[in-house]
């Protein structure tokens, strides 16, 4: 203690506390460091221990993993394309339901809707958003199910009978069921990158081609969109991201069978909704093993997935942060 | 002259369309509430508050199980998930140029975008597998790691929005870097990182996948985070899935219970903010 103090008498004060203040700064950067480090990290770590659960399945299925269908715990034969198929197609629904719907009202938001509706509408769709899974699967189950047997399907089945896609007997759960709900809960995320794009565009966009005699939807069309385009297609990218993740309510309407089928009112399965209902009953370490197989092909195709469309978002609203925001 | 007609028309059309559009977004939410409401609010009595479930079959019980363990994982989550969240966030805003910078922003992305489900097998393996038996611990850890990109990205975010002159004053009246950055800049965005986290805690409360086979549920009144435990999202699940039209009340109040708790949570942080910052969204 004393030859610190000896050391440090003769110095001007200044010098002292500015001494102090870089033991100061070196323990505040050390710890936001320790907290920074820590996020790539814990990444490394979920992929390793993601990799080594399913270590035995990859060693014992390989590739053929995703190229066959058997699902079979007790003979432990484990193949996860229809779990791959089932995620696909899901979340194909669910683009084609969504997609028009919240382009429709991020445009209408951004380039037409009066100021005093343009706030309540995007906070409302936000609510949307806020949700729990698990509710839209609750909600799923006890109302839209049942509203969709008795109603839609029929009618569905009806119309476009002579399409393989609508025929066959109408069970309630199944992948029509689980792409619907999909589609309500992907459009908030839709919806709202989409809008940071459209206004990330700038005005003379709009201004000189209105100013060429174009109608407001003319501009929309010939001078905002084009100069969105690859931001809404991202935005659209990571609503499939989202679709292709989400478990719970999938889970609940989606009928939960390993299967191939043509008609999109049969039941049938997700890569996500087969680990939520399978993981903790699997008996064996074969299957659990599969189930994190699935679990790492999940997590290598939604990481793809997110990649591609941060990439095209980025390229519209350049530096701004569209996009990480409204997630 | 009739083509201008025409062109008008199509516009005005593709507006009404448009509008079509906002209404088929807005009814499911209402729906939804609705159907909450009608369904949920007659289940909810003292006793939903304050007992654990009656046995199947028998009516009254409640779901202070679920409450206790949703209060005790999230709370135990939130612990975990923002120090290291915020922490990180403050760094990527004061040292922009660093590559350990770049590493972790890319880092957040790629986290936000893994689906829950994957990060629960990942806590399934870390701890449940290495310790044996299921725990709450285990789901808080999940839930924490889906909190830290959310609230690292709006720490970030907050700390930007603060005008380089006010950092300048600071250190040219002499105080270190440090000082400047805990009670000159986090001062002044400090109601901005409330409302991330708060956000975030709103979003992982309603989450289910990561918690279905760490926390696993449970049916009694439990404290001990080492142990299974009970959450309302999982009570919704495993009571809108079973038999029992007892069962299927409870998940309607719960679901309502849940989703008050939610909005409570994301509405109180989007009002927090509304007044200091105007941030989109």
């Amino acid at each position: 203690m004393t030859a610190v103090s000896e050391r440090e008498l003769p110095r001007p004060a200044t010098s002292v506390s500015l001494e102090r203040a870089n033991y100061g700064d070196r323990i505040f950067k050390l710890l936001l460091t320790v907290a920074a480090l820590a996020v790539p990290v814990l990444l490394g770590f979920l992929v390793y221990e993601l990799w080594s659960g399913a270590d035995l399945a990859i060693q014992r299925f390989g590739l053929d993993f995703i190229t066959t269908s058997v699902w079979d715990p007790v003979a432990e034969q484990f193949g996860a394309l229809p779990l791959i198929f089932g995620t696909l197609l899901s979340s194909l629904i669910a683009l084609i339901i969504a997609v028009p719907l919240s382009l429709g009202v991020a445009i209408y938001l951004t380039e037409f809707a009066p100021k005093s509706v343009r706030q309540p509408v995007a906070f409302l769709i936000g609510l949307l958003a806020a949700i729990p899974s698990v509710v839209y699967g609750l909600w799923g189950i006890f109302v839209l199910v049942p509203a969709l047997r008795t109603t839609a399907f029929p009618l569905l089945r009806k119309l476009f009978g002579f399409l393989p896609l609508f025929q066959g007997p109408i069970y309630g759960p199944s992948m029509l069921a689980a792409g619907i709900i999909l589609a309500i809960m992907i459009m908030p995320y839709i919806m709202s990158v989409s809008r940071e794009v459209l206004l990330a565009v700038p005005n003379t966009q709009r201004e000189a081609s209105l100013a060429l005699g174009a109608t407001r939807w003319e501009a929309v069309t010939s001078a905002v969109i084009p100069y969105a385009r690859s931001g809404i297609i991202g935005a659209i990218i990571l609503g499939l991201g989202r679709a292709l993740g989400e478990t719970m309510a999938v889970t609940m309407l989606i009928g939960n069978r390993h299967e191939i089928a043509a008609s999109l009112f049969a039941p049938g399965y997700t890569m996500a909704a087969a680990i939520a209902n399978e993981f903790s009953e699997a008996v064996g370490d074969m299957h659990i093993s599969a189930l994190a197989y699935v679990a790492f092909v999940l997590f290598m195709v939604t990481v793809l997935v997110n990649a591609a469309a941060r990439l095209l978002i980025w390229r519209v609203a350049r530096g701004s942060s569209a996009g990480s925001s409204a997630l | 002259m009739n083509r201008r007609v025409l062109r008008r028309t199509v516009s005005n059309f593709m507006v009404g369309l448009m509008i079509g559009a906002v209404i088929v977004a807005l009814l499911p939410l209402f729906f939804i509430l609705i159907d909450l409401v009608l369904k949920g609010a007659s289940s909810l009595s003292i006793d939903f508050f304050t007992k654990t479930p009656a046995p199947a079959g028998e009516t009254g019980g409640g779901v202070v199980h679920a409450l206790v363990g949703t209060l005790l994982i999230v709370g135990m989550a939130s612990l975990i998930g923002l120090p290291i969240g915020i922490g990180a966030g403050i760094y990527c805003a004061e040292y922009p140029t660093s590559r350990l910078t770049w590493v972790t922003r890319f880092v957040a992305d790629v986290l936000n975008g893994t689906p829950s489900i994957v990060v629960g097998v990942f806590a399934w393996a870390w701890i449940v597998a290495t310790q044996k038996h299921f725990s709450a611990l285990a789901g808080s850890v999940a839930l924490a790691l889906l909190m830290i990109p959310m609230v690292l990205r709006t720490t970030e975010e907050m700390i930007k929005l603060v005008p380089n002159s006010l950092r300048e004053a600071a250190l040219a009246l002499g105080y270190p870097r440090w000082r400047t950055s805990l009670s000159v800049v986090i001062r002044t965005t400090l109601p901005g990182i409330v409302t991330g986290a708060l956000l975030a805690t709103a979003r992982i409360s309603g989450e289910t996948a990561p918690l279905l086979f760490t926390a696993l549920g449970s049916q009694y009144l439990s404290f001990n985070l080492n142990q299974p435990m009970a959450a309302l999202p999982l009570t919704v699940f495993t009571y809108a899935t079973g038999p029992y039209p007892q069962w299927h009340s409870y998940a309607w109040a719960s679901a309502l219970v849940l989703i008050l708790v939610v909005f409570i949570l994301s509405l109180g942080a989007r009002l927090a903010i509304r007044k200091r910052f105007t941030l989109n969204g």
